[in-house]
C-alpha cells in the first residue's frame, strides 16, 4: 500500500537531515505506528505519504504511483484519497460541523443532496450527529477530534494519517478517540498511518511500530513482540522504558 | 443659510462619490494584491519566496509616497483616465492608486489570521490554491477584512479631502476655498462636521457588522 525505498530527507535551509535510508513497506488494511521523540523525523515521514513533504533521495510509492512522479492534478487526486488528522484538529472555525464534513465533498463538486447523506453517514460513524450545527468553537478536544475523523473518512479514503492526534486530549478521551480509530480500521478497511511519542497509544492500537531516531528508522516491531524485550532494539526498550517511568 | 446648506450638500455628494468609487477601485486592486502577499509567503498555499520579497518592496515603496506629491505624480495618468486632472472625477485616480497598497497590507494582516495548521489539513485534503482561498483563507477572517475595508474607507475620507488642497473636489475643497481663503469659519466649521458625522458612521457600520461576523464564529 505504501512503501519507501531509501528515502532521506535533508531540509537545503539549515541542512539539517530529517530521515536518512528509510526502508519500509506498510501494508493494505493494518495500522502502521512510527513513534520517536520530537525531532526523530515522524513528521516528516507521515507528511511524505499525501506530497506535503518531499523525499530528497529515494522512493515513496502510494498504492502503486511514485509520488514523486505525479503532476500537480495527479497529486491532487491522490490526497483526496488519503484523510488526515492532526494534534491541533484543524478544523475551519467559520464552518458548522456540517460544513466542516461536507469540505472535502465540496472540492469534488458532489452534488449537495449526496452530500448530507455522505455527512450524515461519517457522523453517525464518529457519533457526533447532535451537534450537527454547532460551530467548532462550542466542542470539546475530543469532540473536535471526531469532526476531524468526520471529515477525513466521509470520502471514502483508503489511508488515514494522524499527526499525533491524541497528544491534546485526556487520557479517557485518548481511548475513545483510539477506538474509533480502530473500528474506522476494522469496518471500514481504511489503513491507519499514526505517528506518536507516546508507546502506550503505540500499544494499544497498532499491528507494527516502527522505531525513529534521529531520522533513522532502528526497529520494527510487531505489536506481539513488544514484551520480548531481548528481542528489541536497545532504542526501542529506551522508549518503553521511559514510558514506565513516568507512569 | 440656504446658500451654506447648498454648499454643504453638493461637496458631500461629490465627498461621497469620490470615496465610493475609490474604494471600489482601491479594493478592486488591492484585494487581489494582499491575497499574493500571503499565499506566496514560505509555507503558504503557494510559496514563492522571491516574488512575495518582491511584491513587498513595491507595496512599501509606494506607501511611502506621500499623497498629496502621488497626486501630482498622477497627474498624466489622471488625464489619459479621465481627461483633466483637477475636479471629482479626476481625483479618485490617485485616490484609488494611494489606497490599493494600504488595502493589500490590511487584507495581508487579516488573512495572516488563518492557522497554518488548517491551512496545511485543507491542502492535505486535495484543496486547488483557488479552493482554499475563496472556501478557507477569505470566509475565515472575514470578520477582520470588514475592518479592515472600514479602515480604509475612512483613511480614504481624509485623503479625499486632501485632494481637495489641490482642486479635487468634495468637502476638503469646500473648506480650504471657503473657510481657508476667504475666512468664512462657519462653512469650514460645517465641512469638518460632516466630515466627522461621516467617519463615525462608517466606524459604527464597520464595527457593528464585524461583530455579526465574528459571533457567528466565536
Amino acid at each position: 500500500m505504501i512503501s519507501f525505498k531509501n528515502v532521506s530527507k535533508v531540509y537545503k535551509k539549515n541542512n539539517l537531515k530529517a530521515l536518512e535510508g528509510i526502508d519500509l513497506e506498510i501494508r493494505k488494511g493494518e495500522i502502521f505506528g512510527f513513534i520517536g521523540q520530537s525531532g526523530a523525523g515522524k513528521s516528516t515521514l507521515i507528511r511524505m505519504i499525501n506530497g506535503l513533504e518531499n523525499a530528497s533521495q529515494g522512493e515513496v510509492m502510494v498504492d502503486g504511483k511514485h509520488i514523486s512522479e505525479l503532476s500537480n492534478n495527479e497529486l491532487l487526486k491522490l490526497r483526496k484519497k488519503i484523510g488526515m488528522i492532526f494534534q491541533s484538529f484543524n478544523l475551519i472555525n467559520s464552518r458548522t460541523v456540517y460544513k466542516n464534513v461536507a469540505y472535502p465533498l465540496e472540492i469534488i463538486g458532489m452534488r449537495e443532496d449526496q452530500i448530507k447523506e455522505n455527512v450524515y453517514e461519517a457522523l453517525r460513524v464518529v457519533g457526533i450527529e447532535s451537534k450537527i450545527n454547532d460551530y467548532p468553537n462550542q466542542l470539546s478536544g475530543g469532540e473536535k477530534q471526531r469532526v476531524a475523523i468526520a471529515r477525513s473518512i466521509v470520502n471514502d479514503p483508503k489511508i488515514l494519517l494522524c499527526d499525533e492526534a491524541t497528544s491534546a486530549l485526556d487520557p479517557n478521551t485518548t481511548q475513545s478517540i483510539l477506538e474509533l480509530l480502530r473500528s474506522v480500521n476494522n469496518t471500514l478497511g481504511i489503513t491507519v498511518v499514526l505517528i506518536t511519542h507516546e508507546m502506550k497509544v503505540a500499544e494499544s492500537i497498532c499491528n507494527r511500530i516502527g522505531v525513529l531516531e534521529k531520522g533513522r528508522l532502528i526497529d520494527v516491531v510487531k505489536k506481539e513482540k513488544l514484551s520480548n524485550l531481548s528481542a528489541l532494539h536497545p532504542g526501542t526498550r529506551a522508549l518503553l522504558a521511559v514510558e514506565e517511568c513516568i507512569v | 443659510m440656504y446658500r451654506i446648506t447648498d454648499l454643504l450638500v453638493q461637496s458631500t455628494l461629490e465627498t461621497l462619490y469620490m470615496v465610493s468609487l475609490s474604494t471600489l477601485f482601491a479594493l478592486t486592486l488591492g484585494f487581489p494584491l494582499g491575497i499574493l502577499l500571503v499565499i506566496t509567503k514560505k509555507d503558504n498555499i503557494l510559496p514563492k519566496e522571491k516574488f512575495n520579497r518582491v511584491l513587498n518592496t513595491i507595496i512599501n515603496i509606494s506607501r511611502s509616497i506621500p499623497f498629496i506629491i502621488l497626486m501630482i505624480i498622477l497627474f498624466p495618468l489622471s488625464r489619459v483616465i479621465v481627461g483633466t486632472t483637477i475636479g471629482t472625477t479626476a481625483s479618485i485616480v490617485p485616490l484609488s492608486i494611494a489606497a490599493s497598497p494600504f488595502v493589500a497590507r490590511m487584507i495581508e494582516s487579516a488573512l495572516l489570521e488563518v492557522d497554518p495548521g488548517v491551512i496545511e489539513a485543507v491542502k492535505a485534503m486535495g484543496s486547488t490554491p483557488w479552493q482554499m482561498i475563496t472556501k478557507v483563507l477569505i470566509p475565515e477572517t472575514l470578520p477582520s477584512i470588514v475592518l479592515g475595508i472600514t479602515i480604509t474607507i475612512i483613511n480614504i475620507i481624509s485623503y479625499s479631502a486632501m485632494a481637495g488642497a489641490i482642486g479635487g473636489g468634495g468637502l476638503g475643497n469646500l473648506a480650504i476655498r471657503y473657510g481657508f481663503h476667504r475666512f468664512e469659519t462657519t462653512i469650514l466649521v460645517a465641512a469638518v462636521v460632516v466630515l466627522v458625522v461621516f467617519v463615525q458612521i462608517v466606524q459604527s457600520i464597520g464595527n457593528k457588522l464585524s461583530n455579526i461576523l465574528l459571533e457567528r464564529i466565536s
